[in-house]
């Protein structure tokens, strides 16, 4: 399961509203043992692109560091689908760089925009619950 | 003073679950020969078949992408940190 803060939710779709038609990407921080998100690190997508990302390899580094320095991991991805379900593409699963990470997908393609979160092990996807919750 | 070498999740049951290991210093391509060396659970995630490094890993010499310096021939000295990521990336194509 992904537990994602409100407010990190927030973020991530204002984030991929801000940036669509490109996709946009972040890194999530959290608890690798439970899922719990603390924190979440927007990322420039370096490839500026609408239908592929990669998350700017320095801000991965900032990001993980500073996760580090705050007693958290990162813990998943976050990217967006512009105008496809959010579900992960052959790209994604093959380039899926860890199968311990959550791999977060915000999709804008109905009028509101949803949100699914699955795990990536040895070409496998599985499907996770997600809980946004206050506070 | 050796190199730390600051090792992602993905890699770390290759080095018994630590986290950090030490190197001797050189250039990034001699610390990742020495690392798969140790390590040889490390290979495929590191290294091509023909030897270069892989794409999809981020190397960073004292928070400095190798690709911006001088990539698997950039130096490390006594007492640097280098750390490994994996590239994350992904998309419709």
């Amino acid at each position: 399961m992904l537990t994602l803060p409100l407010d990190v939710y927030h973020d991530i779709v204002a984030q991929a509203l801000d940036e669509a038609p490109l996709e946009c990407c972040g890194l999530l921080a959290g608890d690798p043992e439970t899922g719990q998100v603390h924190r979440y690190f927007r990322c420039t997508n370096a490839a500026a692109s609408a239908r592929i990302y990669t998350v700017e390899a320095r801000d991965q580094l900032r990001a993980t560091r500073r996760a580090e320095d705050d007693g958290f991991e990162v813990i998943g991805v976050l990217h967006s689908h512009t105008h496809t379900p959010p579900y992960p593409s052959h790209t994604d699963i093959t380039q899926a760089p860890d199968p311990t990470w959550h791999y977060a997908i915000v999709s804008l393609a109905d009028a509101e925009p949803s949100l699914r979160s699955f795990r990536i092990a040895d070409g496998t996807v599985t499907e996770e619950t997600v809980l946004v919750a206050a506070g | 003073m050796p190199v730390s070498v600051r090792l992602p999740t993905v890699l770390r049951p290759h080095a018994a679950g630590q986290s950090v290991v030490e190197a001797s210093p050189g250039t990034v391509g001699a610390i990742v020969t020495e690392l798969v060396g140790r390590f040889p659970g490390m290979k495929g995630n590191l290294l091509t078949d023909s030897g270069e490094l892989q794409r999809f890993v981020n190397i960073y010499v004292n928070d400095e992408d190798i690709r911006y310096l001088d990539k698997a021939d950039t130096a490390v000295a006594d007492g640097a940190e280098l750390t490994i990521l994996p590239a994350v990336a992904g998309g419709l194509a």
